[in-house]
């Protein structure tokens, strides 16, 4: 009985003051907008960088010992493969090389940059394609487009795309053709095209203009465990046997990525104070309220109404007030990014937005808790006018 | 005649600093039903601690209140909760009707807190409203009323769950004296006819020609229990 007088109490003062808690749940969804377009940002730019390597076919990725994970300094020889896929544990490997390259098409207004991956085709590290087919060999001059190249540059699968690369001081362009097309798979903030391991090293920027008679290296090696269980018995053997090698798991990957760490810690602290903000305000709204109405719950209690009914009706309030507001949020973010250019990287996916939604849903409470606490600790003696 | 409030020996003190003060000093009385009463003395005599301690707002430091049988003055502050929604009703002098909901349901409240709000009582709260002049007015809030109206919402309000025993805090402390004679009378008469207990404390004597019986609080004590009609006339006379 006395949840449903807590009830009615709270719905009523919230239908009949409409105009003002509406204007509060509006706040709460601009900060809503903020905190999800942070957390977006977030998740897309971390995604720009580590989608390629999030999405690998396994479990462990080798880089040049002496290279402190960086991809482009890490310098990995073909011969180690072999000694990398004879090794106990390991189910497969495949070589990655990396670069960034422009692409002309046909009718482009523009040239486009990519991130070219160089990989090994039928190994760990080429993608699966959605449509088209997988590229044929190592030396084929054939490639495999992800969904972003396909969106910004409208190529598809029997398209021809035009590798530009300065190789010493001559400016090339090589045709290859787009066999394939795959999922998402951005590399340093970039769109991808990924080309057999081969090709890459032919078509790819270099600072001599010819493919040198010395062996060909790549940048990174991406292992599949035979028992994923096994990744750190398996990431030592691989160190102690294969000379000059440091593995890791994919995380610790792409979180050594130049300027990713400090990138998600900025906005993280843009989030955390916007949610800092969203509490205050909350807060404070709640508060005023509050102390507007101390006659009248003194009035309430003294009549009667219990703690809980006068606690749980304010609760109500304040849960209500700002999941209207995160919904309005949410809303209106979505809204908004539909009018956003393609190249701001936002993604609505991920447990970042999640997270971000879940604390956006927290702040009510915690930001009425003290309100709350007031109004449980208004006496009925002032109705009286007796409290003092 | 049925006795509904009995206090023996009811004290009240405050500690202000060093000092304390005797704001109830052993007031001692009984109340039968259908009877009203006005509650008058000065500023500070003690009649509004005496109105809470009757209420069960305020805990005394010593003596009993026997109301409806029960002892109020030993009940824990969850059990006085519970005893003030089902047996006592309020009319207060300010913020005395909840601004968020219309003059019926504001009426209608008491019977909610209470778990008895069936067609039968909203019949009930609709004729009391009739019958307090406010029939037109049902749908309208609070903010919508004049002074006088709000209390007569109040009053309607402080009999709609049959209650034993009905406190008026200076209920014409707002309002001119043609409305302060009206909202008396109707209360006066309502007391009457549902065979309530009725305690009203105000400052102004010329509304206890309503009353029954004048209790005279002077410096915490009940210093004089006025019975006879005349004297009361009289006593409404006087100017304050």
């Amino acid at each position: 009985m006395n949840l449903s007088v807590a009830i009615y109490l709270a719905f009523k003062e919230l239908w009949r003051f409409r105009g003002r808690y509406l204007l509060v749940s509006l706040v709460i969804a601009l900060i809503t907008l903020l905190v999800i377009f942070l957390a977006a940002l977030g998740e897309g730019l971390a995604n720009g960088n580590k989608e390629y390597i999030s999405k690998l076919d396994g479990e462990l990725l080798l880089y040049q010992e002496q290279a402190n994970l960086s991809v482009s300094a890490s310098q990995l020889g073909r011969s180690a493969m072999n000694d990398i896929r004879r090794l106990s544990g390991v189910a497969d490997a495949g070589a990655i090389g990396t670069s960034s390259v422009f692409i002309d098409y046909a009718g482009a207004e523009e040239s486009e940059s990519v991130s070219l991956l160089g990989v090994e085709p039928g190994y760990p590290g080429e993608p699966a394609v959605e449509r088209g087919e997988q590229m044929g060999s190592l030396r084929a001059n054939e490639a495999i487009i992800d969904r972003n190249t396909a969106r910004n540059t409208g190529l598809d699968v029997g398209d021809t795309l035009l590798i530009n690369a300065t190789q010493g001081t001559v400016d090339e362009q090589y045709p290859l053709k787009v066999v394939g097309v795959t999922d998402g798979q951005q590399y340093f903030i970039q769109p991808s095209v990924i080309i057999p391991l081969y090709t890459w090293d032919r078509v790819r920027p270099r600072p001599t203009s010819t493919v040198g008679p010395s062996e060909l290296t790549f940048n990174i090696a991406n292992v599949k465990l035979e028992d994923p269980a096994e990744i750190e018995s398996v990431s030592r053997l691989l160190e102690e046997r294969v000379s000059g090698i440091e593995a890791v798991d994919r995380v610790t990957a792409y979180e050594a990525t130049p300027g990713y760490v400090e990138q998600a810690s900025t906005l993280n602290t843009q989030r955390g104070f916007t949610l800092l903000i969203g509490v205050l305000v909350v807060g404070g709204f709640f508060q005023i309220q509050t102390l507007q109405k101390v006659g009248q719950v003194g009035m309430l209690k003294a009549l009667g109404a219990s703690n809980f009914v006068v606690g749980v009706s304010a609760t109500i309030q304040i849960v209500t007030v700002n999941t209207l507001g995160v919904i309005i949020g949410g809303l209106s973010t979505l809204l908004l990014t539909m009018f956003l250019p393609p190249s701001i990287p936002i993604v609505f996916i991920g447990q970042e937005i999640l997270v971000a939604v879940l604390t956006l849903l927290i702040i009510g409470p915690l930001g009425g808790m003290v309100s709350i606490r007031y109004l449980l600790r208004v006496e009925p003696l002032t109705a009286l006018g007796l409290a003092n | 005649m049925k006795n509904v409030l009995c206090t023996n020996d009811l004290t009240k003190t405050y500690q202000l600093d060093d000092e304390i003060i005797m704001a109830v000093d052993q007031v001692s009385f009984e109340v039968n039903a259908g009877e009203f009463i006005g509650l008058v003395g000065p500023s500070g005599s003690g009649k509004t601690s005496l109105l809470a301690m009757i209420a069960g707002l305020l805990s005394p430091n010593g003596g009993k209140i026997i109301l409806a049988g029960e002892p109020l003055s030993e009940m824990s502050e969850s059990q006085r909760t519970k005893f003030r929604r089902q047996k006592i009703g309020f009319t207060f002098q300010t913020n005395n009707l909840v601004n968020f909901l219309n003059v019926r349901e504001n009426v209608e409240l008491m019977l909610r807190l209470n778990g008895k709000l069936d067609a039968e009582g909203k019949e009930r709260a609709v004729e009391l409203l009739d019958r307090l002049g406010l029939g037109e007015r049902l749908h309208n809030l609070p903010s919508q009323l004049s002074g006088g109206q709000r209390q007569r919402v109040a009053i309607a309000r402080s009999l709609i769950h049959d209650p034993e025993l009905v406190l008026a805090d200076e209920p014409t402390a707002s309002l001119d004296t043609t409305l302060a004679f009206q909202v008396v009378e109707t209360f006066s008469q309502l007391i009457h006819e549902q065979n309530r207990v009725g305690i009203m404390v105000t400052h102004d004597l010329r509304m206890c020609r309503y009353t029954d019986r004048v209790f005279q609080m002077v410096d915490g004590k009940l210093a004089r229990i006025i019975s006879d009609a005349d004297e009361i006339q009289q006593l409404a006379k006087t100017d304050n």
